[in-house]
């Protein structure tokens, strides 16, 4: 198993490899033209740019960033658990259904504690 | 050092990516263009060759031989780095999709990893960084704010789409794909459970949270792949075009690469997981077991037959991308927080105490 692998680290050589090439290919075949300071300046439908690049953002985005990490640990923790799922249950363990049931459980109540502060509504 | 394995799996993604995957985007792309145009009662590209059909091979020309610029205002490494950044992940999650059977007696698999669903997972996030990067480097509003709002959202739809797949890990106990798709080519299709084991009581009654998850799926990916309904990073009328904004020729061109072969994989994953992969129906043509080996025609046809159901899917998705209005933002995050996130937890819930009850060893 380990062998394959291999082919993973071939085909990240391949693939970038690949995306270096046409970038590259690009760079050297494509037409030349000079620069200018209006070309230089940042696209805003034709207008003279106005303040800086990068405004504020709203805070939402990083809450829901911060979110993501939660419950994404809490996919990766199902999935050992869905992968023996049906070897137990068809050996006779119902046990092992409870606890999970009983992680899930836990989790959904720090959800809905978040839904109940509003960490997920955006219209405010 | 194994020289045997390292030339077979360079000559199986040479064949099955740049081979057949990118002229599949090249095609996707034209497609695109002939369906839009067919129904909002256009013509289409029909120029470059029969039928226009050559007209990818033009705009793959055009965009090598445009002007390669880089704005003064943007910050160069990271703006030279973001483009490959999204078109390498998305080449790369196509190494565990098994596409055929076996050739030549090889199997039709890049890398047969016990880790399938995972590693899709984990690489395809990794796409995430290069779209922040293109919208931070750019500095620049609109390619900064399409950033922000593609990022949040393809991270909120990895959640939707990690728990739809959970249910059907647990039905078939199992992560590798090549052994999930064997296991429906013998006892039916997740969604099609009507020849061999499936064709029972529990099958058939399975067969109903593997439908939510379906859906669930299939939804996540198009909003992970940033497709209309879902494609507010880059939705025209706010953000001109997003985080790829003040990209241009093939810097560009990687974006729009990256993205159709995400879409790519994202049909292969699901016709993959949900629709039986390179197997035929009711169990036609499927090898008793991965020992034997498969004559040369019927490894052929498997290959065919995973193309013709990925490239089915695909004009779903475009048909879907031109039939669908665009959401909101407060609706789309609404979507995936709420309604998918308590969706796919209530089906694996459902899915747990169906195969409890329906369990060989049960009352039941």
């Amino acid at each position: 198993m380990t062998q394959d692998y291999i082919a993973v680290l071939v085909q990240i050589v391949l693939a970038g490899g690949f995306a270096v090439a046409t970038l590259i290919a690009s760079a050297l075949l494509g037409k030349r033209a000079l620069r200018n300071p209006m070309k230089d300046s940042a696209y805003e439908c034709g207008m003279l740019p106005v303040g800086e690049g990068q405004a504020r953002f709203s805070v939402k985005f990083y809450l829901v960033a911060m979110l993501f990490v939660l419950f994404d640990v809490e996919v990766v923790f199902l999935i050992p658990w869905a992968t023996v799922y049906r070897a137990q249950i068809e050996s006779g363990a119902g046990i092992f259904l409870f606890a999970m049931l009983g992680f899930v459980g836990i989790l959904f109540l720090a959800y809905l504690y978040a839904l109940k502060k509003g960490a997920l509504s955006w219209q405010r | 050092m194994d020289w045997h394995l390292l030339i077979a799996a360079g000559v199986k993604i040479v064949v099955f990516v740049f081979l057949l995957t990118l002229p599949l985007v090249a095609m996707a792309v034209w497609a695109e263009r002939r369906v839009s145009a067919a129904i909002q009662d256009r013509v289409g590209p029909n120029r470059v060759g029969p039928m226009g059909l050559l007209q990818p091979v033009a705009d793959g020309i055009k965009f090598l031989l445009k002007e390669d610029f880089t704005p003064a205002h943007v910050r160069k490494t990271f703006f030279w780095l973001a483009p490959t950044l999204v078109m390498v992940p998305a080449l790369l999650t196509s190494a565990v999709l098994p596409f055929g059977t076996k050739l030549f007696g090889e199997p039709m698999v890049i890398a047969d990893l016990d880790v399938g669903p995972l590693f899709i997972f984990a690489v395809a996030s990794l796409t995430v960084y290069g779209i922040v990067l293109a919208g931070w480097s750019s500095n620049s509003k609109y390619p900064f704010l399409g950033g922000i709002r593609s990022s949040s959202q393809m991270i909120s739809y990895e959640i939707s789409l990690g728990l739809s797949v959970v249910p059907l890990i647990m039905l078939y106990g199992d992560l590798n794909l090549g052994h999930i798709v064997r296991e429906q080519a013998h006892n039916g299709w997740t969604l099609l459970p009507l020849w061999g084991e499936g064709l029972s009581v529990r099958g058939l009654i399975l067969a109903i949270p593997m439908f939510i998850s379906f859906v669930v799926f299939t939804t996540a990916m198009f909003a992970e792949t940033n497709r209309l309904p879902f494609d507010l990073p880059e939705c025209e009328t706010e953000l001109v075009a997003g985080y790829h904004t003040e990209y241009s020729s093939m810097k560009f061109a990687l974006f729009f690469l990256g993205e159709y072969a995400a879409m790519i994989v994202g049909s292969g994953l699901c016709v993959t997981l949900f629709l039986g992969g390179w197997s035929l129906p009711f169990g036609w043509l499927t090898p008793a077991d991965t020992a034997v080996d498969v004559p040369f025609w019927q490894g052929l046809i498997h290959i065919g037959v995973f193309f013709a159901k990925v490239i089915a899917f695909i004009l779903f998705f475009i048909v879907i991308r031109w039939t669908l209005p665009r959401f909101r933002y407060d609706q789309l995050m609404k979507l995936g927080w709420i309604y998918f996130f308590e969706i796919a937890v209530l089906n694996i819930i459902l899915t747990a105490v169906l195969m409890w009850l329906l369990a060989p060893g049960s009352a039941a």
